[in-house]
């Protein structure tokens, strides 16, 4: 399946109702952008019309703020703190079921979700990336985690191209935007007077096709790469490689983790918005009438006090070091689990940490080289 | 009747109580029977790879097997009551319920070390993930040269299977090597820390291998202490305990910088885990 600009439709702004009918069409529900106590957020869509339009998405570490765009785009907001992660990998749901009869006879019953079909529109290149960890961690062939497959089964990913880039995106250094190029099923740039549409799957084709858009022109093409171009060079955040993991695990007893610890305040913010952190835990709550008892999985954080809980002791006890652990991990054993480091460089942990602990200069501190504080 | 995949997410297999013996104040074994015939039938373990036991409406704790995997009758777990689950599984009597799933992880190396004197180091509860390496041995015992025995414990009352100790002691090509850091009325051992023990072992550094399971502080004076002596770390293996609650390598919680110790472990080799062993916080 290809996904060049090449073989691209146009669709005008006027027509962008077209694209939700043809996914309701294919039996989607759409989900979409929404302005929800001033951050945007996936919601159901019905009409186009309701899309939020004309906002960018302000973001500084510790800070975001919607403000007006200039250009009165659609999708002209970087992100929101969420995106593709609570509908695949759900913050929580039930796992498996323990029942009791009064004679104590146990029986486990598996609990089957059973996820809507459902369309994402407006998912970026990191949110992309992500989710192809997200996948790697609950989907290897061996071990397939049976829910999370059911769930991402149902996703139609309807991709943009991150046009106005926030201060604290930095996908161009970690490779993974801010162009959709993988793992979309229909991807949308959008110019001025329109959209041009990429399809990049057969469920992608198979709506793209209802569609029966014009195709691209040669000048469109070009428009819609040098954006990209454009808003790769506009971001101002980086991270020195792709891969710290060397040069990270040699710093385990760097003192700058001792200086963030005094600074973070170990919310789990960072996690929670992470689109690729899959800490969870399983907690187990009895039905009042006593009868069952539902084994529930539900979002954890490593920051948290019970995430390195043992018997009699705490693997973690101190801000330190479950910040150590959260960073070490996503961006240096994360390449021992998958390949590749687990940063997609959304930014979401910069601009949604109350501290405004900023990940990248964190990172140029602890591998400043050998002139250390 | 449904019947699950051995290594599984869940659910759980219910499974029935079939004794309970008391070892300590605090430490008590259940012998457990899987209720589904065909999961029983099915289910085959390694010395060194755990079960998750799953007390209702409470939760599920990670528990080592401390059986032999040759005995069909039961499968043994010797828990210390100390948290929520743990506590609930020691009021448990034979005929109770309890859900099982597992068995989990990596066990120790035991195909790979035949011909090898045999030095087991534990601490305290420790011993319970090696004991059954102890019955895995004795029962092929022509396959293995020296078995050294060397367990520490805090507090004389902390040490479980005295009996088995003394019985271990007395046999041919075998040393026992028992610590309690406090002393007590008649404990006929070493009074002091364990590492004080380990110069006394009898082996053939060139052809042993070690297994380890304690205290991260104890097994890293073990491996120095072992490695000085001229084993090899190829041939040093130690178990590994961290916060488990799926058990096949997903909630993230038991992660040793890349490993998942549910998966990946618990049983590593010193190069494997040596990194990061002496990094508190990991």
């Amino acid at each position: 399946m290809t996904s060049g600009f090449e073989h691209a439709g146009f669709l005008s702004v006027e027509h962008l109702n077209s694209l939700l009918a043809g996914l309701r069409a294919n039996a989607y529900q759409c989900l979409g952008p929404s302005v929800v106590n001033g951050a945007i957020v996936m919601r159901e869509l019905h009409t186009a019309d309701a899309l939020p339009r004309g906002l960018q998405a302000a973001q500084t570490a510790g800070q975001y703020r919607l403000t007006p765009d200039p250009e009165n785009r659609y999708f002209a907001w970087a992100n929101g703190p969420q995106a593709i992660k609570p509908q695949a990998f759900v913050p929580q749901e039930s796992l498996w079921r323990a029942e009791r009869d009064e004679s104590g006879v146990l029986q486990f019953v598996a609990v089957h979700p059973e996820p809507a079909r459902q369309a994402i529109i407006g998912v970026r290149a990191c949110d992309l990336a992500a989710l192809a960890l997200q996948d790697a961690h609950f989907l290897p062939d061996t071990r397939r985690d049976a829910h999370y497959a059911r769930r991402r089964e149902q996703l139609f990913l309807v991709a943009v191209q991150c046009a106005v880039p926030a201060a604290t995106c930095f996908c161009a250094s970690t490779g993974d935007g801010p162009t959709p190029t993988v793992g979309y099923d229909l991807m949308l740039v959008e110019l001025a007077d329109g959209f041009v549409v990429v399809p990049g799957s057969d469920k992608g084709e198979a709506v793209f096709r209802m569609l029966e858009l014009p195709a691209v022109t040669p000048q469109q093409i070009e428009a819609a790469r040098q954006q990209g171009l454009e808003a790769a060079a506009a971001q101002t955040r980086s991270l020195p490689s792709p891969d710290l993991r060397e040069a990270l695990m040699k710093q385990l007893e760097h003192p700058r983790w001792d200086e963030v610890a005094t600074r973070c305040l170990a919310c789990g913010n960072c996690t929670a918005v992470c689109p690729t952190c899959f800490c969870h835990a399983e907690t187990d709550t009895p039905v009042l009438d006593g009868r069952s008892s539902e084994h529930v999985r539900i979002w954890d954080s490593c920051f948290g006090e019970s995430h390195g809980h043992l018997h009699g002791f705490n693997v973690r006890p101190d801000i330190r070091s479950r910040y150590r652990q959260w960073l070490t991990h996503k961006l240096a054993t994360w390449h021992d689990q998958f390949g590749r480091s687990g940063c997609v460089g959304c930014g979401r942990c910069i601009a949604w940490c109350p501290a405004g602990i900023d990940l990248t200069e964190e990172v140029a501190a602890l591998t400043a080289g050998e002139a250390q504080p | 009747m449904k019947i699950h995949s051995p290594i599984d997410s869940g659910p759980p297999h219910a499974a029935t109580v079939l004794a309970r013996t008391q070892e300590s104040p605090t430490i008590f074994t259940l012998k457990l029977q899987l209720d589904d015939a065909a999961a029983q039938a099915a289910y085959r373990f390694a010395p060194g790879q755990f079960n998750m036991l799953y007390l209702y409406g409470v939760g599920e704790v990670p528990i080592s097997i401390m059986s032999d995997p040759g005995d069909r009758s039961g499968i043994g777990h010797t828990i210390r009551a100390l948290g929520r689950v743990t506590q609930g599984l020691s009021a448990l009597q034979p005929g109770d319920k309890v859900g099982l799933r597992g068995p989990f992880g990596r066990g120790w190396p035991l195909q790979e070390v035949g011909g090898n004197d045999i030095v087991l180091v534990t601490g305290g509860l420790g011993c319970a993930p090696v004991v059954s390496v102890i019955h895995y041995i004795l029962k092929r015992r022509e396959r293995f040269g020296k078995l050294v025995i060397i367990q520490g414990v805090k507090h004389t009352e902390d040490l479980i299977w005295r009996e088995q100790y003394d019985r271990w002691a007395k046999l041919p090509n075998t040393q026992v090597l028992v610590a309690a850091s406090q002393g007590g009325d008649k404990w006929p051992w070493h009074v002091g820390h364990v590492v004080e023990l380990f110069s006394l072992a009898r082996f053939d550094p060139t052809c042993a291998t070690a297994m380890m399971c304690g205290p991260e502080g104890m097994m890293r004076a073990a491996a120095d202490s072992l490695l000085q002596r001229g084993l090899s770390p190829m041939r040093l293996f130690l178990s590994m305990e961290r916060n488990m609650q799926c058990a096949v390598g997903r909630c993230g919680h038991c992660q040793f910088g890349g490993a998942f110790v549910c998966r990946d472990g618990p049983v590593f080799s010193w190069n494997e885990a040596k990194s990061l062993l002496g990094h508190r916080g990991f």
